[in-house]
């Protein structure tokens, strides 16, 4: 029975990378391109005039943001997109009847994501380069952060994709939430510069510490506590892990 | 040993739609089934919880002794299922669907592309097998699930619906392989709006309908019922309430009716001249509408009248 788990999840996560790969241009190319952007009108052009944020070049302080947006979007995109295009076209079916774990086929398909979240950041982040040298002053941290949060919004799109019904319920969350969350989640601007009331508001974001976090990791800044982010987002990510696999279990969304 | 153990089996979807209202089901190891029903009667619906893609209301399901419930990993280990509708990636190779799928099913991609390809050969779909599969016609998607269903070697194969949209001499060729696949020892449940189909290839035949399995049997027996006819005499004289006719089934019925149960082989003449020789003056004669008689009907129009 394990060899049976071991084998359905190295091949669900062979597909996955697969369909990343042979969609490139839709998975890895367009979240570049923007980055790239923001890197030439931000950091280049108008971070010149801004000069420096907490003691560093304006283009280095957007970078741990922007390469953290890259992560998270992808991650949760790729996997929303895959499993709610699956349940639709049902061919989610083939593994629902095989004799794979629920864990496993949750993994299996958070995998998809995880492997974009991190192929995007490291892009990103190569780009960067082309900008400016990119300081890593904590590398673990660095990986950790990255392989948590791209689990965790793996996870997210997962459950986003158990709820949603039709293609619109997939664009919700990331337009509606993500997106605002995370301009609003200070990759452009320390929340120190904010007026009192709205630093008290950001601090409501989740997103924020996330950003922190990763700045943290390459820059030896933040705005916020760093071990507590660290373990919220630990805390978080097991949490959402077994919320899905109960839904899961229950059938929510897959099983009629 | 059972290939399938069905108790009390009852689905109610979300809106109160009762689709299974109880059934009972077994079928023997090496066992070829078939579930006979006209639309809307339960049959896709037990498939789906057989293979847990409905989740049922209540009773049991067990598939080679395992309990869905319990062991459900180890119950699905056996199954190969080919669902009534397409359910593959359009966008893929035949090939690939095919190795994926025993890659669920814990066959390593190398010796799944050898059964694959072997399969392929089988089904007539050799040269199909690095074709997207948006491009095989409707007979053709058919036959790649049924070789996906096959690829990890099941004990148990479930097919809804196999020849719905296939032509005929396909069709004969399809019953020609589940022939062979059971006489190697695959047990094969099938479900069907066609009697013909039942008749010619299962060797026991459950009638299912609006959620109620009707009838049960061998398929020699149950095609006896089938084309049974019930008819209701009349007599002169008033008959005892525990008179049998010999030779016949019958019965008195509550309005003092002679009924006897004709099938296809006794003509009414030799049952006239059987309640002749007894001195019985049948004064009318009229044919009794049975459930499974009106079932029937609806079954009977086979394939080629469809
Ligand atoms: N997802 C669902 N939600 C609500 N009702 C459903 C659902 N699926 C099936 N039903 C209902 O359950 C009943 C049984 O359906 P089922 O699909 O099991 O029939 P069937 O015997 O396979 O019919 P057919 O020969 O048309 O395939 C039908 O009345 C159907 O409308
Ligand atoms: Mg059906």
């Amino acid at each position: 029975m394990l060899k049976i788990q071991l084998v359905g999840l190295i091949t669900l996560v062979r597909k996955e990378t697969t369909r990343i790969f042979r969609i490139w241009s839709q998975t890895i190319l367009p979240p570049v391109i923007t980055t790239t952007l923001y890197f030439l009108v931000f950091g280049n052009f108008i971070g010149n005039r801004i000069g420096e944020l907490d003691g560093v070049s304006y283009m280095q302080f957007i970078v741990p943001g922007l390469i953290m947006m890259g992560i998270l979007v992808n991650s949760f995109m790729n996997v929303v997109s895959t499993v709610f295009s699956a349940k639709f076209m049902r061919q989610i079916e083939e593994v629902l009847v095989s004799p794979m774990a629920n864990s496993v086929i949750l993994l299996g398909y958070a995998s998809g994501g995880i492997i974009r979240g991190c192929i995007v950041g490291v892009a990103i982040a190569i780009i960067s380069l082309l900008f400016e040298p990119l300081q890593i002053q904590h590398p673990v941290l660095v990986a950790v952060t990255i392989i948590l949060t791209a689990t965790l919004f793996s996870l997210l799109g997962f459950l986003n994709a158990l709820f949603a019904r039709k293609f619109d319920d997939i664009t919700i969350i990331p337009t509606f939430v993500l997106t605002p969350l995370t301009y609003l989640g200070g990759v452009f601007y320390s929340i120190s510069l904010l007026p009192d009331f709205w630093k008290k508001v950001s601090l409501f974001n989740p997103i924020l510490y996330l950003i922190n976090l990763f700045r943290y990791g390459f820059l030896g800044i933040s705005d916020v506590p760093i071990a507590r982010s660290l373990i919220g987002l630990l805390v978080l990510t097991i949490a959402v892990w077994f919320i899905v696999l109960s839904l899961l279990k229950k059938g929510k969304g897959l099983r009629n | 040993m059972l290939a399938i153990e069905i108790e009390n089996l009852k689905k109610t979807y979300k809106g109160g739609l009762n689709a299974l209202k109880g059934i009972n089901l077994t079928v023997p190891d090496g066992g070829f089934f078939g579930l006979l029903g006209p639309n809307g009667a339960g049959k896709s619906t037990t498939i789906g919880i057989i293979c847990s893609l409905i989740q049922k209301t209540s009773g049991t399901c067990n598939i080679f002794g395992h309990n869905i419930d319990t062991e459900l990993e180890e119950a699905k280990r056996h199954l190969g299922v080919v669902p009534q509708e397409f359910n593959f990636n359009i966008f893929e190779k035949c090939i690939q669907t095919v190795i994926n799928q025993a890659g669920y099913y814990g066959v390593p991609a190398h010796i799944a592309e050898k059964r694959a390809n072997q399969l392929f050969k089988d089904l007539g779909l050799w040269e199909k097998r690095n074709t997207i599969a948006h491009a095989l016609s409707g007979g053709m998607k058919r036959r790649l699930m049924i070789a996906r269903a096959l690829v990890h070697q099941p004990r148990l194969l479930i097919l809804d619906e196999p020849t719905a949209g296939v032509d005929i001499s396909l069709r004969r060729h399809m019953w020609e392989f589940l022939e062979q696949q059971n006489r190697n020892g695959l047990t094969i449940i099938l479900t069907t709006h066609y009697l013909e189909e039942a008749e010619q290839l299962c060797k026991n035949i459950a009638i299912i309908d609006k959620g109620n399995i009707i009838e049960n049997d061998s398929t020699p027996e149950l095609l006896k019922k089938l084309k049974s006819e019930t008819v209701c005499l009349t007599p002169e004289t008033p008959l005892p309430n525990n008179f049998q006719l010999d030779g016949f089934k019958s019965r008195i019925a509550s309005d003092g009716d002679l009924e006897v149960e004709l099938s296809s082989d006794i003509s009414i003449t030799e049952l006239l001249a059987t309640l002749n020789a007894l001195g019985i003056v049948v004064s009318r004669m009229s044919n009794k509408a049975n459930r499974l008689e009106e079932l029937f009907l609806r079954l009977v129009e086979g394939p080629s009248n469809a």
